[in-house]
């Protein structure tokens, strides 16, 4: 079994103490031994025919059950707060029969075995994780049941239909005779795995559904839990990188001599990313870039402001590429009876995940193993072999808990400087960022300049909508020649041209803007911004149509009745249009995102002096499909939420002289105990596939608390994040 | 280099470091005390919390200088057993997701009822307006201080 391993104040045994039986962690090289994960899976999959463990049955990758009773479960997915370890535990111990508590869960290394099938990569991301495990991990739990009753039945000379397993123990219905799970591994471990596997009826769940606490609570109370920050290994050197302050920039001279002689620093070295001071401990390399003295070629980026690149999103706005069209919205336009034309603007945004960025490499003749926080054990794994030189079969990828990914952390910018310093270096380094490194060379999410268009016809039904989108693309970033290879690029449409609501003439147009600022998947991409934007815009063609919004949105929706369950669910738990407190205001959003459907109504109140706008209460429905754990999906809804309010409310990264004004959270300020609404989520009971959960609660809240700003002003918000002074 | 005496979670620690250095780097790096994190290093976000002498401050900007021979806890050193009133109130209103900022939180929700066993929204909001969280755990927080306030106002 793998144990977190520190040199913590913590002795190891009071550390087994506290967390109380819950093995998530770290494999340390060497620490492991042979029953390391990374040795057994290894072996496993390597296996021709014999196999290789007594007292160890390994059904498939995600299991390993002992002779001592106890299953230990791979995660394949990354533990960022979202609750994947409960979920995802939730569904091999509702197959395997046994209770939740029976199933260890172990974040698992770096394999083919472990992508996601829904998005053929091990990453963690677009909401994929149920979405992609729900089948498979339920076939590995019922692979491993059933193989266990055969094992039984061959054990008894008995039929496999007269036995039944129930809560880790197989039983002959007819004799009441027992073995145990951990009994039956050895004989179990030499059947082949069977072809036909039968996965239970939702109606035979007993674990799927039911409200389960996280696996990981004790651990993140008590201070146990370890996150990429907290690696500590033997011989571990730390390092702080100076990075030019402009986007591209580069080295043009540097002198570090006096750096080098402040006590505790070994040395500082120029890598891709900037100048790092390679040190004894944290506080040391960081003292040290103040004796640093260095020039930079601050190249073609150098006088990017915010108003160059909006100037070059007006520009390029009007030559986008089509990505929907219906009807003619050209022809019907202008013979609208009233008709409406707005600019909306969103900003960039940083990810600022509380755990700054870090990273810990420690790169040897013939492996090299990474310590980290990350959404993608794959990318890891790759930037290793690709910086190390070795192979991918050599580079060992071990995943923390992360301190909030966000989409921050598929990135591999703080990958590479780790493993570029321990080659260098020849020993373990972990590469740590301060909170200004992460706020001025993040990913963001992208600036977009957006010009929409609707008409109404005498009955103020919305019969033409044109919205023309410009903006960086995050797909072209990912994906060099992905508009060539995409005819559609979601990260920058979505939400916007797969709108719920039957309009007949609508035009959809997207111009990608090449800025020069590094842009990144944003809790919910696309639709974080689009959503505000059509949502909003929706609300101001309700007020010239001088209709209710809530029953605008339900006239345009017709027979989709999961969209119009939500809406009526949630105007109903809002009680919309009744009384509110004096100079209280509702506003409305719906929006469909990963396959889920969420609608919320903010109440808010706007403050006398300071204009500032204060969110009372949050009404949130979603019907996200079949639900694994209601816990784990009210826990994401208010998540979402309070992530898009502060981005809502003050999220703006600003650009000047080709760099990121903002430094920290004063400058770039996150929503804090005072201001925080209640929120109430109601989820709708479904018998649909599972749908996301991770971020569909993300795209409404800016519209929604945007519309009440309006039905309190009368003026729309058409510019994030909300500034009414 | 000073030698410098810090009583940590009711251990004495006779270190050589840096008198400017950081009360957060020297628990963290020097003792291995990984509980207490670094979230922003300007007294900002509030995950470096910690007690000293009872009260709450952010390790990341206490010079070690100013904290010799003076109590303090760290979230390790806050209940051996996880039988704290304020860590049963987080297990039990499931308080974290991602879990970084936790720590902190814990630390100044503790040290706000040690001063206050019964607080109001506006003393929870003063207290805890420190501490960042980006998961938008507050309301859960909230409710938990609550509750361990009434199971220490059981226990007095």
């Amino acid at each position: 079994m793998s144990m977190p391993t520190n040199a913590s104040g913590v002795s190891r045994r009071e550390f087994l103490k506290i967390t109380s039986g819950l093995v998530l962690g770290l494999q340390l090289p060497g620490c492991g031994g042979n029953n390391s994960a990374e040795t057994l899976i290894t072996n496993e999959l390597t296996r021709t025919q014999a196999y290789p463990a007594a007292g160890l049955f390994f059904p498939n990758a995600f299991l390993r059950i002992s002779s001592d009773n106890s299953i230990v479960f791979q995660i394949a997915c990354s533990e960022m707060g979202q609750d994947v370890i409960t979920s995802l535990s939730m569904l091999v111990a509702e197959e395997l029969n046994v209770k939740l508590a029976a199933v260890t869960p172990e974040f698992a290394p770096a394999h083919a075995s472990f992508e996601n099938p829904k998005s053929g990569r091990q990453t963690t991301g677009g909401s994929n994780s149920i979405r992609g495990f729900y089948e498979p991990l339920r076939k590995a739990g019922a692979t491993a049941r059933q193989m266990l009753l055969q094992a039984a039945a061959n054990t008894w000379d008995v039929d496999v239909d007269s036995c039944y397993a129930e809560n880790g123990v197989v039983i002959h219905t007819k004799t009441g005779k027992k073995l145990q799970y951990g009994e039956l591994v050895d004989v179990a471990g030499k059947l082949s795995v069977p072809d036909k596997i039968k996965l239970k009826s939702p109606a035979q769940f007993y674990i799927i559904g039911t409200a389960q606490n996280r696996l990981d609570t004790v651990q993140k109370v008590n201070g146990s839990a370890i996150y990429g920050l907290d690696v500590n290994v033997p011989g571990l050197l730390v390092a702080t990188v100076l990075r030019c302050p402009v986007f591209g920039g580069k080295v043009k001279s540097v002198d570090a001599s006096e750096a080098k002689q402040l006590k505790g620093v070994r040395d500082v070295v120029q890598i891709d990313s900037g100048i790092a001071v390679v040190a004894d401990n944290y506080w040391t390399a960081r003292k040290a870039h103040e004796r640093i003295k260095v020039e930079w070629d601050e190249g073609q980026n150098a006088k990017l402001s915010s108003a160059t690149i909006r100037e070059q999103m007006i520009q390029a706005i009007d030559d986008g590429k089509i990505v929907r069209e219906e009807g003619d919205v050209k022809q019907t336009l202008p013979l609208a009876a009233q008709t409406l034309e707005a600019v909306y603007e969103t900003p960039y945004l940083a990810h600022a995940c509380m755990e700054p960025m870090n990273c810990t490499a420690h790169v040897q003749k013939d492996r090299c193993d990474i310590w980290v926080s990350t959404q993608s054990q794959e990318s890891t794994q790759k930037t290793g072999a690709k910086i190390s030189g070795l192979s991918k079969k050599q580079v060992f990828v071990h995943t923390t808990f992360l301190g909030g990914g966000f989409g921050r952390r598929g990135e591999q910018d703080f990958v590479a400087d780790a493993v570029q310093l321990s080659m260098f270096m020849k020993a373990p380094v972990k590469s740590i960022w301060s909170r200004e490194d992460d706020i001025q060379h993040d990913f963001y999410r992208p600036a977009t300049y957006n010009k929409l268009s609707a008409g109404i016809d005498s009955d103020g039904k919305l019969t033409t909508w044109k919205h023309a989108i410009a903006g960086d693309s995050i797909l072209t970033r990912v994906v060099p020649f992905g508009g060539l290879l995409f005819s559609k690029d979601p990260t920058s449409i979505e939400g916007a041209d797969n709108l719920p609501y039957q309009i007949p003439n609508q035009k959809i147009s997207y111009a990608r803007v090449e800025a020069g600022i590094p842009v990144g998947f944003w809790r919910s991409v696309g639709n974080s911004q689009n959503a505000y934007i059509t949502e909003c815009f929706i609300d101001e063609v309700a007020a010239l149509a001088g209709k209710d919004p809530v029953a605008f949105r339900q006239n345009l929706l017709g027979k989709q009745s999961r969209y119009q369950a939500v809406l009526k669910l949630a105007a109903e738990k809002a009680d919309w249009g009744g009384t509110l407190p004096a100079k209280h205001y509702q506003g409305v959003a719906l929006v469909k995102s990963f396959d889920s459907y969420v609608a919320q109504i903010a109440e808010i109140s706007i403050q006398p002096k300071t204009l500032r706008v204060l969110v009372h209460k949050v009404i949130c429905v979603v019907d996200c499909g079949i639900v694994i754990n209601p816990n784990a999906v009210e826990a994401q809804m208010e998540s979402g939420i309070v992530f898009g309010l502060s981005a809502a409310l003050d999220g703006n990264i600003s650009i000047n002289n080709g760099r990121v004004e903002q430094t920290n959270f004063n400058d770039y300020p996150v929503l804090r105990m005072p201001e925080m609404p209640e929120i109430e989520v109601h989820i709708i009971k479904s018998a649909e596939p599972p749908g996301g959960v991770g971020e569909v609660g993300t795209p409404p809240i800016a519209p929604a608390v945007a519309n009440a700003v309006f039905a309190a002003t009368g003026k729309p918000v058409r510019q994030l994040p909300i500034r009414l002074s | 280099m000073t030698q410098s005496r810090l009583h940590i979670n009711g251990k004495i620690h006779d270190l050589d470091v840096e008198p400017d250095t950081p009360l957060l780097w020297v628990i963290r790096d020097t003792l291995g005390f990984t509980g207490t994190k670094f979230g922003c290093g300007m007294s900002l976000c509030g995950a470096c919390t910690v007690h000293v002498d009872g009260e709450a401050v952010r390790s990341c900007v206490t010079p070690i200088s100013s904290v010799f021979n003076r109590a303090i806890i760290t979230i390790e050193g806050l209940s051996s057993n996880n039988a704290h009133p304020v860590l049963q109130a987080w297990i039990s209103e499931q308080v974290p997701q991602c879990g970084f900022c936790q720590s902190g939180q814990i630390m100044s929700a503790a040290a706000l009822l040690t001063q206050n066993p019964n607080p109001s929204d506006a003393d929870i909001d003063n207290a805890m307006a420190g501490n960042i969280c980006r998961c938008g755990t507050y309301q859960r927080i909230r409710k938990a201080i609550k509750k361990a306030a009434t199971q220490l106002a059981k226990t007095d």
